[in-house]
């Protein structure tokens, strides 16, 4: 260990992470879209939607092998990166971890075969079982490590004791643990926020297809069920994101003063829509109301929030990015409120398609889920600073003591070029695969798809007749 | 038995399990390349296809499990092999997304790469595990904190390689034994010739590394030499892989399939036999090593834990072997294959 590691520890677990974490949302969210679509088939029988849902099982496919494979990184960079960490949580932490194995990867993988190579191998009813499940799983997946990191935020269900080697946080109530002041809050937030990565991605593609006039009917299918998830998930955020700022108010208050550039101790708090925070003069430049964020809290603008300056210089977050990526954040947020709103609007009134315009904002839309995900998690994690579990270990002292700077930096150079590799890589078979288009076959029945098909289904009607 | 010993015997069956299953489709992973032509390549890429990605759940599974229950070994091992645990992080990146990405366009010389990248990165990630867990039978040096002092050259010394080529042949032909059940025809047949090769190849260097264990690494041994019974492990290991032939000469390929499973899992329950109850030896003081009692979580969390297991690990093996029944027989490539 020297003075270079912490920092560069940090870096390279949020690069390895950031990119791990583009995968996952869209998995979550893409796999709510499959139950859907293969429910809609189920009902209908109408070949079209077994077409829709098995085009995008094939864009899930894609985003859930990266997903595996950047995620299996994660699962051992606590102990690389931060063994005085692991050693001092793995009590509490490792748990959450071991569960988010043995009760989410197991059942994902298990189902994602039926999945993908599934479909003519069991009945219809299964296969759509196996995809629930495979949604299921990347759920459950979510629960366990938001469970763990909430645990971070807002520790419950342990206590500090002397362990073989050292002072270390223990479980002492596993429910209070999984049910920690922030996890339910936290879990919605991100779990919806998954939901949008997903809808908007189907957005993006199919208003493409539009734009482009291919796949028309298949599109519309598509863009159809997309809209609605993203409206509901796009509302449901407002929710739950009002939610976790009350909880972080209430539980974290450095963080939320971070968040809001709120810096006076007993004063109430104003809400900033876009600004610049003035660190040494501890104000806040821009678009302010007074004392919004006091009412958003406490429904009156004048009840005093807890500011910076009641917190001692040591144990205060960076201010200036947790606001400018919370705010950012939210700005999106917005923004796909109003965006999916208006193109339901344009659907109902039936002109969504001659707005071509609109088409073109919803291709380009996908990233904004993608961005908020992003700036969540910076604002979520650098406003924790210094803290790597709240109150309990500063992030300074969790680093691995035999590591040093120059293993860390092999390690991120490393993960970098692999990663911008495959990026480009995804990119380039997304591309392929939208260019491809839905397989025409997929919109007919089994009898039309393969010519040693129709020999096992004349054989197989022969031999009932017969019978 | 005690909570701790329990999970130490846990541990040792998700890393059993895991270098069974994952075993066979990084051996098919280290043949990749010997496999000629773009069909066979696909046939044995999608004989694997369906189970892969479950397989390596259990390497992830076991990294969570060894984190809630030894969290000390956790710890000290990653931190302690950090640049030797990236660099098979990236091969194991590596041969997911090749599985995934090659069939996805018609190019050869697309194809050609990902092949490269997955036979790399499976020998790669068989052979870095193998280094890995020779080091764990052999013991590192650590530090009164638990640290471990030796870097990555430390690592690569020659009882840990010897045992790293013996895992990567050990992974091969029991691939191959697995190609041989999955497939048909001419590939079967070719995959079937190299069966025997790879036997002689891995007895040879199981035989090697049992004498350069006795030699070099008696402390293996101790637990036998004051419990004979435990003599029976190694027998009960020389039988499965001594049974591995005898059941390819009569053409019972599955039945060979079973032998060299059990041949690994009963590798694993040597060493750890040999290890109990240190989890990771120090070799230069052997009071820094870590046990299953100074490494581990409190008894309530490895109680929690257990309960966690009990509930989750039938449903596990009831959807494995689900998916194994799902996809028996012999490969097909069909319009949803690689």
């Amino acid at each position: 260990m020297d003075d270079l590691t912490p920092l560069l520890a940090r870096i390279q677990f949020a690069v390895t992470i950031g990119f791990h974490y583009i995968y996952p949302p869209l998995s979550i969210g893409l796999g709510i879209f499959l139950v859907i679509v293969e429910g809609l088939y189920l009902k209908t029988r109408e070949p079209l939607w077994r077409q829709v849902a098995r085009y995008w099982t094939k864009v899930f496919a894609l985003t859930f092998a990266i997903g595996v494979a950047t995620g299996l990184v994660m699962e051992f960079e606590f102990g690389t990166n931060w063994a005085t960490y692991s050693r001092f949580v793995g009590d509490v932490f490792g748990s959450a971890l071991a569960a988010e194995g043995i009760f989410a990867f197991f059942l994902e993988s298990g189902f994602l075969a039926l999945l993908l190579f599934g479909w003519d191998k069991v009945g219809p009813k299964m296969h759509y079982l196996a995809t629930i499940m495979v949604c299921l799983g990347a759920h459950f997946s979510a629960v366990w490590i938001v469970v763990a990191n909430s645990w971070m935020h807002t520790p419950a269900g342990h206590h500090i004791v002397q362990g073989p080697n050292g002072m270390r946080a223990e479980i002492t109530d596993f429910w209070a643990l999984v049910f920690n002041p922030s996890s339910m809050d936290r879990l919605s937030h991100v779990l919806v926020g998954a939901w949008l990565a997903g809808a908007f991605l189907v957005l993006s593609i199919s208003a493409w297809y539009l734009l482009k006039r291919k796949h028309e009917v298949f599109a519309r299918a598509s863009l159809k069920v997309g809209l609605i998830f993203a409206v509901v998930a796009a509302l449901l955020q407002l929710v739950t994101g009002h939610a976790s700022a009350n909880g972080v108010a209430k539980n974290q208050p450095a963080k939320f003063a971070a968040m809001e550039g709120h810096y006076s101790a007993k004063a109430a708090a104003d809400l900033t829509v876009a600004g610049w925070v003035d660190e040494e003069q501890h104000t806040v430049k821009g678009l302010v109301i007074p004392g919004g964020t006091s009412f958003l809290l406490h429904q009156d603008f004048t009840t005093p929030v807890t500011g910076l300056d009641a917190i001692s210089t040591d144990e205060r977050p960076p201010v200036q990015i947790t606001f400018q990526a919370y705010h950012a954040m939210i700005g999106i947020g917005m923004s796909l409120i109003g965006l999916s709103l208006l193109a339901l609007f344009l659907w109902w009134r039936g002109r969504l398609e001659s707005s071509r315009w609109m088409l073109w904002v919803l291709v380009f839309a996908v990233f904004g889920p993608q961005l908020a995900n992003q700036l969540g998690w910076m604002a979520a994690e650098i406003g924790r600073q210094p803290w790597i579990v709240q109150g309990l270990m500063r992030t300074r002292d969790a680093v691995s003591p035999n590591v040093d700077s120059g293993q860390i930096m092999f390690s991120l150079l490393l993960f970098t070029t692999v990663y911008l590799g495959l990026f480009a890589a995804f990119i380039y078979l997304l591309n392929d695969k939208i260019q491809h288009g839905p397989d025409p076959e997929d919109a007919h029945g089994p009898l039309m798809k393969l010519p040693h098909k129709i020999t096992e289904a004349l054989g197989g009607h022969r031999a009932d007749g017969e019978g | 038995m005690d909570l701790n010993s329990i999970w130490f015997v846990l541990v040792a069956v998700l890393l059993a399990g895991y270098a069974i299953l994952d075993g066979f489709d990084l051996g098919v992973g280290i043949l990749h390349l010997f496999i000629r032509g773009d069909t066979e390549r696909r046939l044995a890429m999608n004989a694997i296809g369906p189970v892969w990605d479950g397989n390596e759940v259990w390497l992830v599974t076991g990294g969570g499990a060894l984190f809630a229950a030894f969290p000390e070994v956790y710890a000290s091992a990653f931190s302690g092999f950090y640049t030797a645990l990236m660099l098979l992080l990236v091969t194991l990146i590596f041969r997911a997304v090749a599985i995934e990405f090659r069939s996805k366009r018609p190019s050869p010389r697309w194809r050609q790469g990902w092949d490269i990248a997955f036979a790399a990165g499976s020998l790669g990630a068989a052979l870095l595990m193998g280094v890995a867990f020779g080091n764990i039978a052999a013991g590192v040096p650590m530090d009164a904190s638990h640290n471990i002092t030796g870097g990555l050259l430390g690592l690569l010394n020659p009882y840990a390689l010897l045992v790293g080529v013996t895992t990567v042949v050990l992974f091969a032909m029991h691939g191959a034994i697995y190609l041989v059940l999955k497939t048909e025809g001419d590939l079967q047949a070719r995959v079937h010739s190299w069966v025997r090769p790879l036997i002689v190849w891995f007895v040879i260097l199981y035989a090697l590394t049992t004498m350069a264990t006795l030699l070099w690494q008696p402390h293996l041994a101790e637990r036998m030499r004051a419990q004979p019974a435990w003599f029976l492990v190694p027998v009960a290991t020389m039988l499965a892989v001594a049974n591995v032939p005898r059941e390819i000469f009569h053409g019972r390929e599955f039945r060979a399939f079973l032998s060299s499973s059990a041949a690994i899992g009963l590798l694993v329950a040597l060493i750890g036999v040999g290890l109990y109850p240190n989890l990771l030896l120090a070799s230069n003081a052997p009071a820094n090593s870590l046990t299953i009692v100074n490494a581990a979580s409190s008894s309530k969390t490895l109680g929690i834990m257990l309960i966690i297991a009990i509930i989750g690990v039938p449903l596990v093996l009831a959807y494995t072997a689900g998916i194994y029944w799902v996809f028996r027989g012999k490969v097909k490539l069909e319009k949803t294959s690689y």
